[in-house]
């Protein structure tokens, strides 16, 4: 048979086709588990990071696990702020967020954080020590300038102080809204407040730096010099995911609780 | 022999570089050179491909029907790219997430493609495999000086250790905003060319 007749190129064109797919098909099937535990592991050890549980960004496998073992997940529903019965098996809440069946439009006058579309339900931890509940840790994502940031807020049980914010995904401008990732800027928010007595979220991400003798000092946080769309961002998402739409229902049920 | 060997190996580093001399591969050159971690193993992943692609080319550059080799290229290219892609992500998953879609996108690198149908499909297989190699190589040396300057100036480290301490860290240092950003390896890329050709005169192309 010859190279270059028809046959020939039909039949090379099918003999390529199979090996390259099985060798394509044979790498993908055997190192998903793998790959899938990898997934896994990132987004717990991204969590901890956010939070401010994990201070050293290249602790080793056993650290983080070990830290994580405190942590116990649970998915609620947003609009009622309650833990979902049975919940959907792999929830993953990004997925979701693009999930007809699973997300809801977000109106344009309430869409604070400009996502346009939010997941239903919510994946939030809990900290646990013993029988207590350390710290609550709440996915939170948002515009910036250039991209979606993705993070995780960290809050006391009472909701009155923020434990830590930190973001694990974003493309903002390298040393300008990138500074987001900063330590010393992350370190800032440990301490701060969001709601006031209300529970209306009040914190601002302020131009400059905040005036030490200003009176509502612990709801304001250094804007990121150079970067003013992406501190707004972070303001709006904070204020998105803590107001009505968000988490609030949530965590009125979860004072409510406690108080009991 | 010998002789041929290291010509297929070394030729490519500074005598022919597909970067400085054949202006192949730039696009990557400016993606995954702000780090250095991630400019090693973008070196390796190319070397890799570009010398199994090589390889695979040749061993069956006698069967390949000249109407379709262009795709049979592209496909067996593209194969190599996935499995290292899958590799990748199963093993060292942090960069591999960072580095995101420029794995992929090593399938639509020249320099891959060109060494396949400018080398593979004249040469045996041993001497296209070298010749893979050592092109992989010559690209690796170029990313490597951009990716040094852009990672020591725009954020004063080298593979994450410290060398000059930058303001915000408490140190003297102000970092260049512009090495992070790609434009900064078009200079730096140009730099190693003058650098190169005022090296070895030979290479500056008649006007």
């Amino acid at each position: 048979m010859q190279k270059d007749s028809v046959a020939g190129t039909l039949t090379i064109a099918a003999i390529l086709c199979v090996v390259c797919s099985v060798l394509v098909a044979s790498a993908a099937v055997l190192l998903k588990p793998l790959q899938e535990a990898n997934k896994k592991y990132d987004m717990k050890k991204n969590m901890l990071l956010s939070s401010g549980l994990l201070k050293d960004p290249k602790a080793d496998k056993e650290e983080v696990l070990e830290i994580f073992e405190k942590v116990n997940s649970e998915i609620i529903d947003l609009a009622t702020g309650e833990e979902l019965e049975d919940p959907p098996e792999n929830f993953d809440q990004r997925k979701a967020a693009k999930h007809p069946n699973f997300s809801v439009d977000i109106a344009g006058s309430a869409d604070l954080a400009k996502i346009k579309r939010r997941s239903k339900y919510a994946r939030i931890y809990k900290v646990m020590d013993g029988e207590q509940i350390q710290m609550y840790i709440l996915p939170v994502n948002g515009k910036g300038l250039w991209s979606t940031l993705y993070g995780f807020l960290a809050m006391s049980p009472d909701f009155q102080t923020v434990r830590g914010l930190g973001f694990y995904e974003h493309a903002e401008t390298p040393g300008l809204g990138g500074e987001v990732d900063n330590p010393s800027w992350k370190a800032q928010w440990a301490g701060k407040k969001i709601y006031d007595e209300n529970l209306e979220p009040q914190i601002q991400v302020v131009k400059g730096s905040v005036d030490s003798s200003d009176p509502d000092k612990e709801y304001k946080v250094d804007g990121l010099s150079g970067a003013t769309i992406t501190s707004n961002g972070v303001e709006n998402l904070l204020r998105y995911w803590l107001g009505e739409n968000g988490f609030k229902p949530f965590i009125e049920n979860e004072l409510r609780k406690s108080e009991q | 022999m010998i002789k041929k060997v290291k010509e297929a190996l070394f030729e490519p580093l500074f005598d022919n570089n597909p970067i400085a001399l054949q202006i192949l591969g730039i696009c990557s050159a400016l993606a995954v050179t702000t780090k250095m971690d991630k400019t090693l193993v973008m070196c390796i992943a190319v070397v890799v491909v570009t010398a199994l692609s090589n390889f695979s080319v040749s061993l069956i550059r006698n069967y390949i029907p000249s109407s379709i080799r262009i795709i049979v290229q592209m496909t067996i290219i593209a194969s190599l790219v996935i499995m290292t892609d899958q590799v990748l992500k199963a093993y060292v998953f942090g960069v591999a997430k960072e580095m995101s879609v420029f794995i992929g996108l090593i399938i639509t690198n020249c320099i891959v493609m060109g060494r396949a149908e400018g080398y593979a499909m004249k040469n045996p297989p041993f001497m296209s495999l070298l010749d893979g190699i050592g092109n992989g190589l010559g690209y690796s040396v170029v990313l490597i000086f951009v990716a040094a300057f852009r990672e020591l100036f725009g954020s004063g480290k080298i593979l994450g250790y410290t060398i000059l301490k930058t303001t915000t860290e408490g140190g003297s240092f102000q970092p260049n905003g512009l090495a992070l950003l790609a434009p900064s390896a078009f200079f730096l890329i140009g730099f190693f060319i003058w650098a190169l050709r005022t090296w070895k005169p030979e290479q500056i192309e008649e006007s």
